[in-house]
């Protein structure tokens, strides 16, 4: 994938950063550039701060990078699909309404907005469930919902900031497989932040490898694993050659 | 506070609960009824001292059949409302205002401060004297009372708002204005409400306070003419009707919590 020569969803050019965390210490991002292509996954892995969620915030527009510059094709103002480490719910809406905000916020017509909440609550495997408020939910499910919410809107990237990072490992692995079926069936081009090598490989097309602050590009591996992939995939020999390209280049 | 006294009232409405402790306050209260009329049977308390429950109830259908009770109980619920209202609208945007912008936090907040370091029993006079004795001054002093405790929760309600919320509405472009209907508002609505339910009790006691101070109407008047005529039966009439009024108030502020926080844990 890293030769493809379709036009790039979104390419970034030497982008800068740094921030002071609010802890005292900095979030920097060293000169970082990449394309990311039509459908592709990408992870980005890192340890911690490399500055991995900084970038996706700026990819998102959360915040202004010091220098450089991203172009997102043919938009100025690109439509973000955005999941958080936490579910970030509106605890006073209900499952559905929760999933109808994007709907909401772009003034699509409300019989709309709900054939197409309906559609990704079957996707992602929460009927009967429209109704619920957030409190009645698991973290798992939340997470779900949270996930429908960010590709309602269509958008022209999903961002995922280590969703799956506050959810036991058995939920975890089997959130792996939704996504991962999700994406197959959306075809969505996805950004996510992660520091698991096992979620990157099961997920990504392509993992990006950032250094310890500032973060920059370490290496760039295409995953060539075949798809769909299963669990089994996780011990054959070449899962494992990967995993130490990684594991290496992280330290 | 407000929590508590929620989860009480939740308590209360849970069908097991409200058997077996319906009757402690209907109880409570025919027992002090009962010691009231004791008090004054037995003691020899005379009428202008101390009336018997009894003389009170006869005061109570008197002041209705003359309708004045009526007139003046809607004098003093207007200025209430009125107050609460006006207290209410200029503390929520104020409100607004204050926790948006931290410039205008800081040039505000020492007037602020001061206008509650002023016991409003002080100058109610003053609103008086320049306001006249109508019922444009006790709004006055209705609304400044309420202002205060709905500031302070507009602000800390609007503050509370997660930031991971604000993120989000941003990731999706959101205008300011759907910000604020479709997160600030209903994320700030708890504390808010929790500061309507103290304005609306302080409310009934400024429009009191500034009755006292000087009118010809309202149930502050009448218990200024009941105290003078030495007929304290009126004068207990009033206050029961003071109390009521203030309770109907901070249960229509209760009922409004039920209906629009129904989705708060109610454990």
């Amino acid at each position: 994938m890293t030769n493809d020569t379709r036009q790039p969803v979104v390419s970034v050019r030497s982008l800068s950063a740094t921030f002071p965390d609010g802890n005292g210490g900095l979030h920097a991002l060293g000169a970082v550039s990449f394309v990311v292509h039509p459908q592709e996954f990408v992870c980005v892995l890192g340890p911690s701060g490399s500055g991995k969620s900084t970038l996706l915030r700026i990819l998102a527009g959360l915040l202004p990078p010091t220098s450089g510059e991203i172009n997102f094709e043919g938009h100025h103002q690109p439509r973000i699909g955005f999941v958080f480490q936490q579910a970030n719910l509106m605890p006073w809406r209900t499952v559905s309404q929760n999933i109808m905000l994007p709907l909401e916020v772009e003034k699509v017509p409300y019989e709309e907005a709900c054939q197409k909440a309906q559609k990704l609550i079957e996707l992602v495997g929460l009927d009967g469930f429209e109704k619920a408020l957030p409190r009645d939910l698991s973290g798992g499910m939340a997470q779900r919902v949270a996930l429908a919410r960010a590709l309602v809107h269509d958008p022209d990237i999903l961002l995922l900031d280590e969703p799956f990072g506050s959810l036991d490992a058995l939920t975890r692995e089997r959130m792996w497989t939704e996504l991962s079926r999700i994406w197959q069936a959306d075809q969505k081009t996805v950004i996510m932040v992660t520091h698991s090598i096992g979620e990157a490989l099961f997920l990504a097309d392509r993992v990006l490898v950032l250094t310890a602050r500032p973060g920059r590009i370490k290496l760039d591996l295409p995953v060539d694993l075949p798809r769909p992939r299963e669990e089994e995939m996780r011990y054959t020999q070449h899962f494992g050659r990967l995993a130490r390209r990684l594991k290496d280049a992280i330290e | 506070m407000d929590l508590n006294l929620t989860r009480k009232l939740e308590g209360f409405s849970d069908r097991t609960q409200w058997k077996h402790t319906h009757w402690i306050p209907v109880v409570v209260v025919l027992a002090a009824v009962a010691g009231w009329q004791a008090l004054t049977t037995f003691a020899g308390l005379p009428a202008f001292i101390l009336p018997s429950p009894a003389q009170v109830a006869v005061r109570f259908v008197t002041a209705i059949r003359d309708s004045s009770l009526l007139w003046h109980a809607a004098v003093t619920l207007s200025e209430v409302l009125l107050g609460l209202l006006a207290g209410t609208c200029s503390a929520t945007l104020l409100g607004y205002a204050v926790a948006k912008s931290r410039a205008f936090e800081r040039l505000a907040s020492p007037f602020l401060v001061a206008s509650q370091a002023i016991p409003i029993v002080a100058i109610a006079p003053l609103l008086v004297i320049w306001f006249g004795q109508g019922m444009f001054s006790k709004i006055l002093i209705c609304g400044l009372i309420v202002f205060f405790p709905v500031l302070v929760n507009t602000v800390v309600g609007l503050r509370a708002v997660p930031r991971s919320l604000n993120e989000l509405m941003r990731s999706l472009h959101a205008s300011p204005w759907q910000t604020l209907r479709l997160l600030e508002i209903p994320a700030a609505l708890p504390i808010f409400l929790g500061g309507l339910q103290i304005g609306a009790t302080l409310s009934v006691i400024g429009a009191v306070v500034g009755e006292f101070v000087g009118a010809d109407r309202g149930l502050g008047f009448l218990i200024n003419v009941g105290r003078g005529q030495y007929d304290t039966a009126l004068v207990f009439v009033a206050v029961f009707t003071l109390i009521g009024m203030a309770l109907s108030l901070y249960g229509m502020v209760i009922y409004l919590e039920h209906r629009l926080l129904a989705w708060q844990d109610r454990n």
